[in-house]
């Protein structure tokens, strides 16, 4: 009698347990970013007109995109300067050629915890009110907590125009020399 | 087989008696519960904390009558329908802002209390460890529900706290995803805050409330002096009519009628709050709605979490993130850090009761600086305050092993 009702036991065991395996499965998924979501995730910026020197906002997945044309000064320091954490890296290397100009273009988004960097153009820099953090004109970081400068969204050059979402060569580049996360 | 008497008039005491048991069942709840005579006010905060949950529960269930879980309406939903429109709307959000904030305040007094006099060992373990699971779960019913109105506040710290998910440099935007539904707060993650607050968590705090009663019954509520004694033979002794010579009173009628009375003062100074001091619990950020392109110059949370986020801050990226999950669970390795056999109150206890009083300063230090912003000198007491936190957790196991047998 009791092998019997061992038996049952183990067999309502299984059987209760795959269904919650299934149905946590099923949370699982219910809960992961929906396809239109995800399917809206590509944005075209047209930066011709973008003025030197003068930060920009522009919105990509919901997520505020820095666009910061780099005056002559600005591009000559990012040759000089070296990233503050990936060593024989020149700032030059993280903005964006379009045409004879270089962009910095960001997630403006604090790598930190996620707040809103504010650009301060007396001097050229970022200021992050939450916690502090500090980022210059390349949006490298320069005053932590931040542990690295901002990310630069996946983007592919398509003509004058960037598209955001797609990851072109250059972005991959970046990705593996380490240079930026994926975001 | 049971007896049931065919002439017993329906409803009657004898009918229900034979059907539902109420006799035994009052009896073993209520008036053969025994609480010890030498304990003082401060064991009514937890019969308070119920009350406040009760307060939440029926100001929650008005306000779900107007809310709208929607990016584009939630906002008007809260501050013009019900604020505006709703006859005595006004009166279900005070109630439920000042109720969210003081039940913090209730929660932390209950929690030092417990400290203070050793009321977390020898037997009572599992009410520590319910009660801090308690703790949690209103901790994530106070952040879903500041969600719920979308504005400035409610968007930032929503980005931020989901933030904290990505382990810093572990990267991992996919599990901040998940948990948000897109890649930030929107829709998807307004609705799915809106039912943690609403359903899920309430559900778990009445089921955790129960637990928590449930492990009190057999090692019954600490005392004054932590005397250990034989609550049986106390407890004859009170039916015996020796009621001068027990150390127990029932808790119905007698130990809940002081109960009343502790909540009756609470009572008084909540809606004090409630009707005329009210803007404490309401920031003035949150007024603004939603915006996803301006983080407010100061972000902070509410007063009861700035102690935490307070440890988060002062430090880098990765440190601070393993400095702040230390101060989120360390709480519930309490009783078995410490390591002295006493249960007594902290004042006979030796070196215990610098470490006590040191943790509560320091707790209050660090929720002072939380609210300021990160800039000298503040930002430097911040961080001494956030060491000696921790130090202080380090060191217990180690002061409370030399402490002398009492
Ligand atoms: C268990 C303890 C609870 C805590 C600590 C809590 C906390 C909060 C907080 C902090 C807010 C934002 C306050 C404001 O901006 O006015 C809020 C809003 C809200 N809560 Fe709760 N809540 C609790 C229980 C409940 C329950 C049980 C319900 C309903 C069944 C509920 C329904 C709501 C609704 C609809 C709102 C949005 C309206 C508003 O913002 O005023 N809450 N809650
Ligand atoms: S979010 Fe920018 S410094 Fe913390």
């Amino acid at each position: 009698m009791a092998d019997r009702r061992d038996f049952m036991g183990m067999a309502l065991g299984a059987f209760t347990g795959l269904g919650a395996l299934g149905a946590l499965y099923a949370a699982k998924r219910t809960w992961d970013p929906l396809p239109s979501v995800k399917a809206a995730g590509f944005t075209t910026l047209d930066v011709s007109k973008a003025p030197e020197g003068v930060l920009i906002t522009e919105m990509w997945r919901g997520k505020p995109i820095f666009v910061l044309k780099q005056t002559k000064e600005m591009v000559e320091k990012a040759k000089k300067k070296e990233i503050s954490n990936a060593k024989g890296h020149k700032e030059i290397e993280r903005l964006i050629k379009i045409g004879d100009s270089y962009f910095m273009i960001t997630v403006g988004l604090c790598t930190h915890l996620g707040c809103i960097p504010g650009y301060r153009p007396e001097t050229q820099d970022f200021l992050c009110a939450c916690h502090g953090g500090m980022y210059d004109s390349t949006a490298d970081v320069t005053k932590a907590p931040p542990p690295r400068g901002l990310d630069i969204p996946p983007y592919k050059i398509d003509g004058n125009k960037l598209v955001l979402g797609e990851e072109g060569p250059e972005y991959k580049k970046l990705v593996e020399t380490g240079l930026t996360q994926r975001v | 087989m049971a007896h049931f008497d065919e002439n017993a008039k329906p409803f009657s005491h004898k009918w229900l008696n034979e059907r539902l048991a109420v006799d035994t069942l009052k009896r073993v709840l209520s008036t053969e519960y025994w609480i010890p005579k030498n304990i003082n006010f401060l064991w009514a905060m937890g019969m308070v904390l119920a009350a406040t949950f009760g307060m939440l529960l029926i100001s929650g269930i008005f306000l779900l009558m107007y809310y709208q879980p929607n990016t584009q309406l939630a906002f008007d939903s809260v501050n013009y329908t019900i604020m505006s429109e709703v006859g005595y709307g006004w009166l279900w959000r005070h109630i439920h802002g000042v109720g969210a904030s003081v039940v913090f305040l209730i929660i932390y007094i209950h929690m030092f209390t417990g400290i203070y006099y050793g009321s977390y060992k020898r037997g009572r373990e599992l009410i520590w460890l319910s009660g801090m699971l308690l703790f949690v779960a209103f901790s994530a019913e106070a952040f879903s529900g500041y969600m719920l109105p979308w504005g400035q506040m409610s968007y930032w710290a929503g980005m931020v706290i989901t933030n904290l998910f990505s382990g810093g440099s572990l990267h991992a935007t996919g599990l901040v995803e998940w948990i948000r539904g897109d890649y930030v707060p929107s829709q998807a993650f307004l609705n799915r805050f809106f039912m943690l607050h609403v359903l899920l968590i309430p559900l778990a705090i009445i089921g955790l409330i129960v637990f928590h009663f449930g492990t009190l019954r057999i090692p019954h509520v600490n005392n004054q002096d932590g005397e250990e004694f034989d609550f049986d033979a106390e407890a004859e002794k009170w039916k015996a009519g020796q009621k001068k010579e027990s150390k127990v009173i029932p808790f119905n009628p007698v130990f809940l009628s002081k109960d009343v009375f502790v909540m009756g003062v609470y009572f008084i100074l909540f809606f004090f709050l409630v009707f005329y001091n009210f803007e404490f619990a309401m920031d003035p950020v949150n007024f603004d709605p939603a915006n996803p392109l301006k983080t407010p110059t100061h972000i902070y949370p509410e007063w009861y979490f700035l102690w935490s986020y307070e440890i988060l801050r002062p430090f880098s990226t990765n440190i601070g993130l393993i400095a702040f999950a230390f101060a989120q669970v360390i709480f519930f390795a309490l009783p078995f850090l410490d390591r002295s056999p006493n249960v007594a109150p902290a004042s006979r206890r030796g070196p215990f009761k610098y470490w006590f009083w040191i943790l509560l300063v320091d707790m209050l230090i660090l929720t002072f600086m939380g609210k300021l912003p990160p800039v000298k000198p503040w930002g430097t007491i911040g961080y001494v305050a956030a060491v000696i936190f921790i130090i202080l957790w380090i060191a217990l196991p180690f002061i409370t092993k030399s402490e002398k047998k009492l």
